[in-house]
Order: C-alpha cells, then sequence, then structure tokens
C-alpha cells in the first residue's frame, strides 16, 4: 500500500488552513465599504470579494469576504480580514508584502512572524508553485482595493 | 477491450514515476501523450530530410513535400474526405475554427442573420463566434443543455430558421463528455440552407468520424489530442464552400503569381497555408493516423466506452459526496467525467490526487459558461481516458478520492 499522503501534503493542508476554510471569519459582505474589490483566478475559477470600511482615524473598522474557490484561497481570505482589522491602509499594505516575501522563501524575524499571526500556515504553500497564486489572490485583492480607493479620494 | 498494458508500452512518458509513483494520466482531453512511433517521425525528419516543402529541386526537399503530401492524404482519408485538397492544415482546432470565421463567415454573414451554437462550446468555438456576431451585426444563439447534459432539442425547429447562416456545434463535449446528433442537427441546418461547422477536437481523437456521412461543411481537430505533435490540426471544408473562400493569411506558399500590384492564389488547400508549414507536425500526425488505424476507430470507442461505464460504476459509491455531470446513456458519452463536491474544491483534489501520481484537470476547461452559468459551478474535477487507461487506473483513481474526501472531512462533520 501506497503512503498516502506525504509529508508536505500535510504541510499544505495544516489544521489551521483547513480550520479557516471550514469556519471562515468575518464572512459576508458590508453595506456600503469604503474600499472594495473582486478579485478572480481565471485558471482555476477563484474567486474573492473583499469589503472594508474605515474608521474617523483612517483605520480598519470592519472587513468581511465571501467568494469560492479551494482551501487555499477561501482560508487565506479568512485569514487576511482576521489581521487588517484595526490596522491602517499603509499597515495592511506592509502585510501583503509580508505574505509575498514569505511564499517568495525569504525567513521572516521574530517581530515579523509575530505580525502575521496564522498567515504563517501558508507557507506549506511554497511547495506547490502552482498553488501560489491561490494564497495571494485575497491579498492581490486587498491591493487593488486600496489602490482604486486612493486614486477615487485623490483623482 | 483493448490491450492498454501492452499499449502502454508504447508511451515512453507512461513509465514514468511521479513523485516515485507509477504515472495515471487522466487528463487526455485536454492533451494526449504520444507514442514512440509518432516521437520517431519527428526525429527522422529532422535527422533524415529536414527542408522546406514544394520549393526545392533538391533530394531532401522532394522527400519532404513528398511525406507532408502523403500524410495530408492519409489524414484526409481518416476523416473520411472525399480528397486530400478538402484538408487544410492549421495549428489546432482554435486556428481552424478562427480560419471559417475570417474568411467565409465574414463573407456570408450579415446584419440580421443568425449563428446557432450551443451552451456546452469550448472557448474556441464561442468566442469566434461572439466577435464575428458583433463585426457583422448578426445574433448568437444557443441550443441550450439540458440537467442531465444533453443538448435541448425541443426548440430546436425555431432555433434552426431562415435566418440561420452557419450551426457550430461541438461533436463531443470537452467537460460533460456528451456525444451530440451532429448528422441530424446537419441536415436541419442545410433543410434552411445554413452552413454546419463541427468542432470535433473531442471526437476525432476518440470516435470513427466521416465528414462525408456527416455531410457538414466545415470539421476542425487538433493532432496534440490524438497523438499527435502539438502545433498542427487540420481544418476539412467541403469542395463547394472551399472554392468560393478567400484566403486569410496571405504570404509565400499560398500564391501562385505576384507582382509588384498584386497576386494569384495558389490551388487549393495550399492557398489557406501561408509561409512554411509545420512539417514534423504533419508527418507526425499521419504516423498517429497510423497508429490508430492500426487500433481500429471502432475498437479505441468501445475501449474507451467500457472504461467509462466501469468508472461510473465505481464511482457510484462515492455519489454522496459527489456530483456526475453528463448523461447517463453510455451510447451518448465518450471517456470524459466531470465531477464535484461541496466538500473538496477541484484545485484541492488535483493537488490530493496529483501527489498519488495521478493527473486529472480541475477547473472550468474553457467552458466557463457552461461550468459557472448551467452547471452552476465554478470549477469541476475532470478525468478523461484513452487508449492506454485501464480499470485498475480506475480504482486508483476511486481509492485516492475516498482518501481525499477523509482527508478533508478529518474533523468535519459531513450532512
Ligand atoms: C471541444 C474542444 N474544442 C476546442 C478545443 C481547442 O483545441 P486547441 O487548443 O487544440 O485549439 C478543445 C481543447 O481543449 C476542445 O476540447
Amino acid at each position: 500500500m501506497q503512503e498516502m499522503h506525504p509529508a508536505h501534503l500535510d504541510d499544505l493542508y495544516q489544521e489551521v488552513i483547513l480550520d479557516h476554510y471550514r469556519n471562515p471569519r468575518n464572512h459576508g459582505e458590508i453595506p456600503n465599504p469604503h474600499v472594495s474589490s473582486r478579485g478572480f483566478n481565471p485558471f482555476c475559477g477563484d474567486e474573492v470579494f473583499l469589503g472594508l470600511n474605515l474608521d474617523a482615524n483612517q483605520k480598519i473598522e470592519s472587513v468581511a469576504f465571501h467568494g469560492q474557490g479551494c482551501s487555499i484561497s477561501q482560508a487565506s481570505a479568512s485569514i487576511l480580514t482576521t489581521l487588517v482589522k484595526n490596522k491602517s491602509l499603509p499597515e495592511a499594505e506592509d502585510l501583503s508584502q509580508l505574505l509575498r516575501e514569505l511564499l517568495r522563501g525569504k525567513e521572516l524575524s521574530d517581530d515579523e512572524l509575530d505580525q502575521i499571526g496564522d498567515m504563517e500556515a501558508l507557507q506549506g504553500v511554497r511547495q506547490f508553485p502552482i498553488r501560489v497564486k491561490c494564497a495571494l489572490l485575497p491579498w492581490a485583492t486587498l491591493d487593488d482595493g486600496i489602490a482604486d480607493y486612493r486614486s477615487n479620494i485623490s483623482p | 477491450m483493448l490491450d492498454a498494458a501492452k499499449i502502454k508500452q508504447d508511451f515512453p512518458i507512461l513509465a514514468k514515476l511521479v513523485y516515485g509513483k507509477p504515472l495515471v494520466y487522466l487528463d487526455n482531453a485536454a492533451t494526449s501523450q504520444k507514442p514512440s512511433s509518432v516521437i520517431q517521425t519527428l526525429v527522422d525528419y529532422y535527422e533524415g530530410y529536414n527542408s522546406n516543402v514544394h520549393r526545392g529541386v533538391h533530394a531532401l526537399s522532394m522527400e519532404s513535400t513528398q511525406r507532408y503530401e502523403e500524410a495530408r492524404e492519409k489524414i484526409a482519408r481518416f476523416i473520411g474526405s472525399p480528397g486530400s485538397e478538402n484538408l487544410i492544415y492549421v495549428r489546432n482546432t482554435t486556428e481552424g475554427i478562427n480560419l471559417v470565421a475570417n474568411t467565409w463567415a465574414r463573407a456570408n454573414v450579415n446584419d440580421g442573420d443568425e449563428i446557432l451554437t450551443t451552451e456546452m462550446e469550448h472557448h474556441s468555438n464561442l468566442v469566434p463566434w461572439q466577435q464575428l456576431a458583433k463585426a457583422r451585426n448578426a445574433t448568437l444563439r444557443f441550443i441550450p443543455v439540458t440537467d442531465e447534459g444533453t443538448l435541448d432539442l425541443s426548440n430546436i425547429d425555431s432555433l434552426i430558421n431562415h435566418r440561420t447562416k452557419l450551426v457550430a456545434m461541438t461533436h463531443m463535449s470537452n467537460v460533460l463528455g456528451t456525444i451530440n446528433p451532429v448528422k441530424d442537427l446537419t441536415a436541419k441546418a442545410h433543410a434552411v440552407g445554413a452552413h454546419v461547422l463541427i468542432d470535433a477536437a473531442q471526437s476525432v481523437p476518440h470516435l470513427p468520424v466521416d465528414v462525408t456521412h456527416l455531410d457538414c461543411d466545415f470539421l476542425a481537430f487538433s493532432s496534440h489530442k490524438m497523438l499527435g505533435p502539438t502545433g498542427i490540426g487540420g481544418l476539412y471544408v467541403k469542395s463547394d464552400t472551399l472554392e468560393q473562400m478567400e484566403p486569410f493569411l496571405t504570404g509565400g506558399e499560398m500564391v501562385q503569381e505576384v507582382t509588384f500590384e498584386g497576386a494569384t492564389w495558389n490551388d487549393l488547400p495550399m492557398r489557406f497555408e501561408a509561409g512554411t508549414p509545420n512539417i514534423a507536425g504533419s508527418i507526425g500526425l499521419g504516423a498517429a493516423v497510423d497508429y490508430l488505424e492500426a487500433l481500429g476507430m471502432e475498437n479505441v470507442h468501445q475501449h474507451e466506452t467500457e472504461i467509462t461505464q466501469y468508472a461510473l460504476q465505481a464511482l457510484k459509491e462515492l455519489a454522496e459526496e459527489f456530483t456526475f455531470y453528463g448523461p447517463t446513456d453510455p451510447a451518448r458519452r465518450g471517456g470524459i467525467v466531470s465531477f464535484s463536491s461541496p466538500h473538496v474544491h477541484p484545485h484541492d483534489l488535483g493537488t490530493i490526487l496529483d501527489q498519488a501520481g495521478i493527473a486529472i484537470r480541475a477547473g472550468h476547461h474553457c467552458a466557463m459558461p457552461l461550468v459557472r452559468d448551467r452547471l452552476g459551478v465554478a470549477a469541476t474535477a475532470r478525468a478523461s481516458f484513452y487508449i492506454y487507461n485501464t480499470t485498475e487506473e480506475v480504482d486508483l483513481l476511486v481509492t485516492t478520492l475516498k482518501d481525499a474526501l477523509r482527508y478533508f472531512s478529518k474533523s468535519l462533520s459531513l450532512p
């Protein structure tokens, strides 16, 4: 009998990821969000809608996502919503950048690891290059939404 | 059934190990593997007689021209074409369809005309018609697909009407495996004076196809899905239509005489083959046809029908977890099985099967409107069979699918 689940499948599908997939956090829609965008991966049909509202200090007050797709894209979206709450837009963009660096293979410092929380579980994706796009989809959606928001407030 | 284990030995790639496990190749609808005999023709060409065709007086060019044209005759005969001049070499099915859209259709589809296609088309047989309809101010209409995954012909007599100029449909769906009644639909289309294009990308590799019997006006297919090399395919055009068609691409090869002011066109079918063609590829496709003919297309079809029935039977065990798409009647489907589960996304399934050495396809299969709007899912997983697939491989697929389910529902309480 063959070993059905080589170790690296467990790296990809860590409990943290499966938990976010099955019980997504902040799942739903925010009415009239300040920042909103849709991300779509035509390769596999994964789709993420992201909406967020800012408070008077320009911090992210509420955030929600919905969409459809594989465990990696949807778990990554769920993790995103937990991380960006109460952050400023530039801070949220920094997190997005950190994920990209993590997936490119960079070793993060202890301080950086603290910041990224559950996102650390996404590093198993590195062994599956074709799935990196799945993990990045919600974050690219966030970056697009923020860019749109900025170009709308300062035309 | 064919002796698939013996056939496998003709395909070097099928001896490969993936993650230390024997490769189980179930992505044949995307592209097939190639037997040594086909690979060897490419080597023989480049080592033995590489030269341009139709222009040299030297020995090598005479040999390459002869083999290139012999391959055309063989391929034309394979699809039941009355002559080899009806077979235009193209890069693939997509190019064949675009050639028709940009030549015959541009000249013959006008304001207010209708083009009829189906809801189960590959983007290759959809987007060119969307573009043409826009350019010519024509209307694109669709034969609907039933819940079972067959064409809904209940309104066919109003869908095919005196405004219909072209019916463009797939012979076999690359998502559902459905084999469409293209001969009957062709007769209906001809009755109102419409032309018929058949997308045979999935049928020519897997079923006996005879263009004379089908009576279609155009039929396109790709070499890479039928054991041949990539970058080559065929477009069959019926003689009366072919003679009226203006060239698509222009330049060398396709001309007879050129002056500073203009040019006259070469004979058929070279008129549609501008520039140096894919010589090795054409000869390689000829070798693929030899291989398939030696097996017999009836036997190929029979083998796939049996494997598919075996698979559908074996997969019944998983009927609570997976939705399976496509007709239940074995006579109406080819060797393609698409499925999805609310618990495991096709993309995740693809990764888990891959780890077991099993290659399947996950996604929309270049038929986004069908998969998303008609089947109502973002993606499906698809296993597609060919002459070298065995029932043991199907068993491994089923076991691994069960495993994937268990994996994903480890702590998930299934409803
Ligand atoms: C039904 C159908 N039509 C058209 C195509 C396009 O073939 P090609 O990419 O070789 O042009 C495919 C291939 O996936 C197909 O399955």
